[in-house]
């Protein structure tokens, strides 16, 4: 028994090593950016504000971030709502060739970024999109789609099944069945997937270098400084990107554990 | 639900009346399509063109639509091209076998040591890097990696080192380690909790001991859930240009950053492309020879 204890605290101390090695560069970044130093170590430098004063006079970042936001809210949308369409198509439907449906939606996570990158460069030039902020867009819906597919998917399996078909029988037609019973029931999974999209495309570099042209995302900025030489500002900006990223996933979350709760609590 | 004082329109006999067929046609391929279309436009479409890429050719600094086989020769019978290919296996193969290994421990502790609240706060920790950016991540690893970056500093304290961990292998693994580790301790806690506790238990008291139980028992039934994040850990790490280019010095060139160099060093959209279709094929054995080992039933 002895032994056991001591295994249950190595064990204890080795998830939260692996934790520490996890969470060490946000951290690190975070501490960096108000570090006087231009190569920070320790013992660290003096405390200072010039990186975020710097970055905050930087008209190449404003338009950045400006482009970054329009970019993933506008993603975020197009994502949810196929998202939405394709999870319950596979919650309703049975048909021929579903494999090869879910197939062609689920796949595009797997394809590592700098393929999907030279392959979206090639062909929005091809089609003539290229450089355009809607090719980013567009670029990031492919990628992100799967996600919110994923995230409502599992919701609408927690669905009682006959509540719809209630609707139905009560006269509501599938359009307002659909609008007045599905999307409710599926908001906080809507709302976390929404968040989720937004945060994946916030934070993709690889597509976003290959295919921005002119309009450079946040990410392409920091890959842009990054390529220079090491430059303080990219944990400026990285903080406030940390900062952006780490919201919306701890809404998407936080919205989705509370609902849990509730229906737990009103089902008991 | 907001259904329930709706007016009765239609007697409820079924769930479908007939004369609704029509419009639930239109309703069923109104939810179904607009994916179809999307997928294929933006994300079957690029890829077919990639493949066709591959067999254009650059004339005068403009790539011309051919169907010609140039590329792939001169391509393929370089060393260069060989070296890495060979390189980035196998730094993504050992990183898989890394991040596997120090995974397990964690995935472990989690499935069967703590708490469901404890578990349930530890997946939203690790999911939380996951949707945060990489690139500044490895920024930051490569300033506390530098030679006189925060390690060598406190390992100074201590009259060691310094060590030089950029531009190593080391460096690329410790990469690929925050680009993958979040993901397979999530996978692989997965397929540990869903383990029957029942089987396990019965191992105890039939006395058998710990380590054996893991290894006889425990692993084989999660073996599918391990494979799987595996595979994912090996696409992951074989894809990214990031690790290998900052921390890990990019000499040589992993095909990630072979596919970025030629692209963004000229106007060979072919040979990236080349390039890029070697990887998919790569990938496409990898992840079918995983699927395959994850599923097959075992012959005992």
């Amino acid at each position: 028994m002895k032994s056991d204890r001591v295994l249950k605290w190595f064990l204890y101390g080795y998830l939260a090593l692996v934790l520490i090695f996890i969470f060490a560069p946000i951290i690190f970044s975070v501490i960096f950016s108000f570090n006087s130093d231009r190569f920070p170590t320790i013992p660290l430098g003096s405390f200072t504000l010039k990186w975020y004063e710097t970055i905050w006079q930087d008209p190449d970042v404003w338009e950045a971030a400006r482009t970054s936001l329009i970019v993933s809210f506008s993603v975020a949308t197009i994502a949810t709502l196929l998202g939405f369409a394709t999870a319950y198509t596979d919650y309703r439907y049975r048909f021929k060739l579903k494999p090869l449906y879910l197939a062609l939606i689920l796949l595009p996570p797997t394809i590592p970024l700098i393929i999907m990158a030279l392959a979206m460069l090639a062909w929005f030039a091809k089609i003539g999109l290229a450089g355009k902020v809607a090719s980013i867009i567009i670029a990031h819906s492919v990628l992100t789609a799967p996600f919110a597919m994923a995230i409502i998917r599992l919701r609408l399996s927690q669905m009682d099944a006959t509540l719809e078909a209630a609707a139905w029988n009560l006269g509501a037609d599938q359009w307002r069945a659909l609008r007045r019973v599905i999307v409710p029931f599926c908001r906080p999974a809507i709302v976390s997937s929404f968040c989720l999209t937004a945060a994946v495309s916030f934070d993709e570099f690889a597509i976003a270098w290959f295919i921005s042209g002119l309009n450079k995302t946040i990410p392409v900025i920091i890959l842009e400084i990054v390529t220079g030489n090491i430059d303080p500002q990219v944990n400026a900006i990285g903080s406030f990107v940390f900062l952006t990223s780490i919201t919306l996933v701890v809404i998407a979350q936080v919205v989705l554990m509370t609902r849990d709760k509730k229906e737990k609590v009103n089902h008991g | 639900m907001s259904v329930s004082n709706h007016p009765t329109k239609t007697p409820s006999s079924g769930h479908t009346p007939i004369r609704r067929r029509h419009r639930s046609d239109l309703f069923q391929q109104a939810l179904r399509l607009p994916i179809v279309i999307w997928q294929g436009l933006f994300f079957i479409a690029p890829l077919c063109f990639l493949v066709a890429m591959s067999f254009f050719i650059v004339r005068n600094y403009r790539m011309t639509e051919a169907f010609e086989m140039k590329n792939w020769f001169k391509m393929l019978s370089r060393d260069y091209f060989w070296d890495s290919y060979g390189l980035t296996i196998g730094l993504a193969t050992l990183a898989t076998l890394v991040v596997t290994t120090v995974a397990f421990p964690a995935a472990y502790t989690l499935a069967f040591r703590v708490s469901e609240a404890t578990r349930r706060w530890a997946i939203f920790l690790l999911i939380i890097p996951f949707f945060t950016s990489y690139l500044v991540r490895i920024f930051s690893w490569y300033v506390i990696l530098a030679e006189s970056g925060v390690i060598n500093a406190m390992l100074d304290y201590i009259e060691l080192g310094p060590y030089v961990m950029l531009n190593t292998k080391f460096g690329t693994i410790i990469g690929y380690m925050t680009l993958t580790l979040p993901l397979v301790i999530i996978l692989q806690t997965f397929s540990l909790a869903n383990i029957d506790r029942r089987l396990v238990e019965a191992a105890h008291n039939l006395g058998c001991r710990p380590w054996r139980t893991i290894i006889r028992v425990v692993l084989p039934l999660a073996k599918t859930g391990f494979i799987i994040a595996a595979v994912f850990c090996f696409i992951l790490s074989f894809g990214d240009f990031v690790s290998p280019y900052y921390l890990g010095g990019s000499k040589p060139p992993t095909l990630p950053i072979l596919i970025v160099d030629t692209v963004k060093s000229g106007q060979q959209w072919p040979r990236a492309a080349v390039v890029a279709v070697v990887m998919m094929v790569t990938l496409f054995i990898v992840a079918f020879g995983g699927i395959a080992a994850a599923y097959r039933r075992r012959t005992a």
